[in-house]
């Protein structure tokens, strides 16, 4: 077997990546290279530096280690019994695209992830060394996110934090069950545990010892997980109960929902279909009501346990839930006006503050930068009565118009 | 300065650059009027900063106005109903946006001179605001170790051992291509996944207007043309018949580990793995007990807490804490007992960020009571110290009026000793002190009767 350039192991070890939808860059420490002595700076808002055309940004270089596995993950084209073609970067290798890439601006980071080679902690390591050669070598201040490997021990996990910025460890799929059925070398608990670790270590580096001095580093940008929509059966309810529980247990800064696509040399067991990215953008929607709304899991899935695709989930609550309407936007809680579709948290923080001062007026709200396309039926307040509140077809107005399914 | 003598916002007029020549009109100096002190919020300070940047001619007499009707209290800061204000926080955010793309798309190209211990890059952007010199301290920060000029087509910024200059453009050639870009292609147009093709939501962040200074950006029309095409090939290639190496792989790693026999020390993967109740599926980890394993004294707590879950380790949060205080008022070592819980797993309800803590019930703790029943079967304890309503049940049958039957020991239905005690997480949710310290005492004496109990 020849032996493949970098270019080439770029490709393979992209590609492989490419499944893998997290790819922030925010949070985390503020530093910098003012001092001359190193390179790049972090902190803050993440950049995107460019798009691909399937409207994902590219923040961070994101790869594969190596896409050799030794587990079967049904879902994954990487698994070992797929025959795609594999290839390993050396951490030479991973360190020269990360600071070239980083150095002509392309990117925020590294994203490393990695296929499990010989032992989960023979591959820990690795990605640690890579970490670690980047800081210490080459001075490297740019965001560092490692993908950790569940069952790897806790002093690699240590170490990683050390040098990462975020770690994530990804739930991959939504139930218990769907992970014994479609990745039977993982185990649910593992993750779980994996996970509380990262949390307590991450909490206890934020703990100053009683003589002031600072606790070691551990992960400043927290962590994170990924779980894949649509491989298994879970349905939106269970996936948004999943999601509470992990937001409620281990402080994670994001829950990914990544849409199951179809991948090439895909196992026998999977669905081939398109990938469900409505399904998708309806479930990042009800993690944002969970997260800045108020809402509860239980609140947001509806009876049937799937989200409507049609209307976003705000919005199907509020046409549930007709009788807490309309809501007078001088006087509402807060809580109340968070639930106003077409209100965003930005929107409300503006009404709390401009009325304050005097009471506003419908004019008002346009230039506070409400939807009022979607408040309208939900609001009251000088300068506007809304109707159609009680009508039967209001849904209508909003869903879009029906369609002839395709064919195909 | 001019609003401090009193200038009228409509007597001056803005110009930028040399064209014209005077900054007042052609008439001279400008009427002075009632002097004006300004008061402004930080804020707007900030924003209206931020707003001159913008390349509307009219942004310093808007500007200018503006100040002066805050400063007279014409108008609230923040209020968006004003057309001035709203006009000035809407460009405010152009240049933000702009400012921002510039700091993303700029693309380096490497210009290191044979020699240099310093290395170089160049770069030419074409920003849609004047933001050059608010948008380069960015690049310096970032780029600390390395000498770097950015071109736009009035302004350049050049970097050279720490230290950044602005001048003026006067070559307006791009530097040449680097050998890098290639790998940053290949990057580009692998992680893009075909089966997910949104161009609008590509261009509505990334316009089509940056694209010519982009080094990717020409692989995008090819990538948006063969994208359905290997999307649909992706679906109907068949499944392949694994390789041979693969089946030896899972069949090692799947090797049963043989559970056999359960001992205390085989307890803790036993219980991760169980899902006799539904606890077990949202829980991090079971938890076993901890202490030695010849104890006389076992004692027996509700369920595991949201420290006790992510730790796998039973007492060791705030109640864990409280025990401890009182075992030690009682002279009870808790190394010397056996620790545990009737509940091995974590009860609880999602609160945003936080689990609250909910009570198992009688179905759960019976069916966790096989691993207490085992706990006990190992341990062999004299004496079992049930701290609250749920152990009490899972001892003696019943978890009935626990303040009662506290302090005395009870026989549980197979014969064994049970000293009924209070839980500690209970004397942490008293919110009266006295009667919180009450309760701490009553917990300890409970304690030091089952030391006495031994003699």
């Amino acid at each position: 077997m020849a032996r493949k350039s970098l270019l080439e192991k770029l490709e393979i070890l992209a590609d492989a990546a490419k499944y893998d939808a997290s790819c922030a860059s925010s949070g985390g420490q503020k530093r910098n290279s003012k001092d001359g002595r190193g390179l790049g700076s972090s902190g803050g808002a993440g950049i995107c530096h460019a798009y691909a055309p399937d409207g994902r940004c590219i923040s961070l270089l994101k790869i594969l280690m190596t896409n050799f596995c030794i587990y079967d993950c049904a879902y994954c084209v990487n698994r070992v019994s797929s025959r795609v073609e594999r290839a390993r970067f050396t951490v030479e290798e991973v360190v020269h695209l990360t600071i070239e890439f980083y150095r002509r601006n392309y990117i925020e980071g590294l994203f490393l992830s990695s296929g499990i080679i010989k032992s989960p902690d023979d591959t820990m390591a690795d990605m640690v060394r890579i970490a670690r050669t980047l800081r210490e070598q080459e001075n490297f201040r740019g965001y560092i996110h490692l993908k950790t490997i569940p069952d790897a021990s806790p002093d690699l996990i240590d170490e990683a934090g050390r040098w990462a910025d975020r770690l994530s460890i990804n739930v991959e799929l939504p139930t218990e069950k769907g992970l014994t059925d479609y990745a039977p070398e993982k185990s649910a608990s593992e993750i779980k545990q994996a996970m509380a670790f990262v949390k307590t270590q991450g909490e206890a580096a934020k703990e100053k010892t009683f003589r002031g001095r600072k606790a070691k580093r551990f992960a400043p940008a927290g962590q994170s997980t990924q779980m894949i929509v649509g491989a298994d059966g879970a349905n939106d309810a269970s996936i948004l109960t999943n999601a509470s529980t992990l937001y409620s247990g281990y402080g994670l800064r994001r829950v990914y929902y990544s849409a199951f696509s179809p991948i090439p040399d895909a196992a026998k067991m999977l669905p081939l279909i398109r990938p469900p990215l409505q399904r998708e953008h309806r479930l990042y929607q009800a993690d944002w009501l969970m997260r800045f709304y108020g809402f509860d899991a239980k609140e947001i899935a509806p009876k049937t346990g799937m989200l409507d695709l049609e209307v976003d989930p705000k919005l199907a609550w509020a046409l549930g839930h007709r009788e807490q309407f309309p809501v007078d936007v001088n006087r509402a809680t807060k809580e109340m006006l968070l639930r106003v579709p077409g209100f965003g948290t930005r929107s409300v923080q503006r009404i709390i503050a401009a009325r304050k001062h005097r009471t506003l007026r419908y004019e008002d709200l346009l230039a506070i930068g409400c939807v009022l396309k979607h408040a309208q039926p939900f609001i009251t307040l000088p300068g506007w009565t809304p109707r159609m509140l009680d009508a039967e077809n209001l849904r209508a107005k909003f869903a879009p118009a029906p369609e002839q399914l395709s064919l195909f | 300065m001019l609003a401090l003598q009193g200038v009228r916002a409509e007597d001056v007029l803005w110009r930028v650059g040399e064209g014209g020549g005077d900054l007042f009109g052609s008439s001279g100096a400008a009427p002075v009027g009632q002097p004006i002190e300004l008061r402004l919020h930080k804020d707007a300070i900030s924003c209206l900063e931020t707003a001159l940047y913008h390349s509307d001619p009219e942004r310093f007499a808007r500007g200018y106005a503006l100040i002066l009707r805050l400063a007279k209290g014409e108008v609230r800061w923040g209020d968006r109903s004003d057309a001035m204000l709203n006009k000035v926080l809407h460009q405010e955010r152009a240049v933000r946006r702009d400012v921002h793309k510039m700091h993303a798309f700029v693309r380096f190209r490497e210009v290191t001179p044979q020699g240099a211990n310093r290395r170089a890059f160049a770069a030419w952007f074409e920003p849609e605001h004047p933001i050059v010199e608010k948008a380069v301290p960015f690049f310096a920060k970032r780029f600390g170790d390395m000498d770097w000029i950015i071109k736009t087509p009035t302004i350049t910024a050049r970097f050279e051992k720490g230290d950044l200059l602005l001048e003026e453009t006067r070559d307006l050639t791009p530097p040449p291509e680097d050998a890098t870009e290639d790998l940053w292609r290949a990057y580009f147009a692998n992680i893009f996944n075909p089966a997910r093709l949104m161009v609008s939501a590509m261009t509505s962040e990334m316009p089509k207007k940056y694209w010519k200074n982009l080094p990717e950006a020409r692989l995008i029309p090819e990538l948006i043309r063969t994208a359905p095409a290997r999307a649909i090939a992706m679906q109907e290639a068949m499944p392949t018949i694994p390789p041979q190496r693969a089946a030896k792989i899972t069949e090692t790693l799947r090797k049963p580990e043989g559970m056999g026999d359960l001992t205390l020390e085989t307890l803790k993967p036993a219980l991760d793995a169980c899902r006799r109740c539904p606890i077990g599926c949202h829980a991090t980890q079971g938890v076993a007990g901890a202490g030695r394993r010849d104890a006389r004294l076992m004692v027996v707590g509700e369920q595991p807490g949201d420290q006790e879950d992510l730790a796998g380790r039973p007492f060791v949060g705030p109640a864990g804490q409280k025990f401890d205080a009182c075992a030690q008022v009682a002279g009870l070592d808790r190394k010397d007992a056996y620790v545990t819980n009737a509940v091995k797993h974590f009860k609880f309800e999602p609160r945003g960020k936080r689990r609250l803590h909910s009570r198992p019930n009688n179905s759960e703790i019976d069916h966790c009571k096989w691993w207490l029943d085992f706990e006990r079967q190992e341990v062999k304890p004299d004496l079992i110290v049930a701290m609250g309503a749920t152990a009490a049940y899972a001892l003696t049958g019943s978890g009935d009026r626990l303040l009662a039957r506290r302090g005395k020991i009870e026989r549980g239905a197979d014969g064994a000793n049970v000293l009924i005690t209070l839980h500690p997480s209970y004397l942490l949710r008293i919110p009266d002190p006295a009667r919180q310290a009450k309760a701490e005492r009553q917990l300890s004496a409970d304690l030091r009767q089952a030391m006495d109990w031994f003699g």
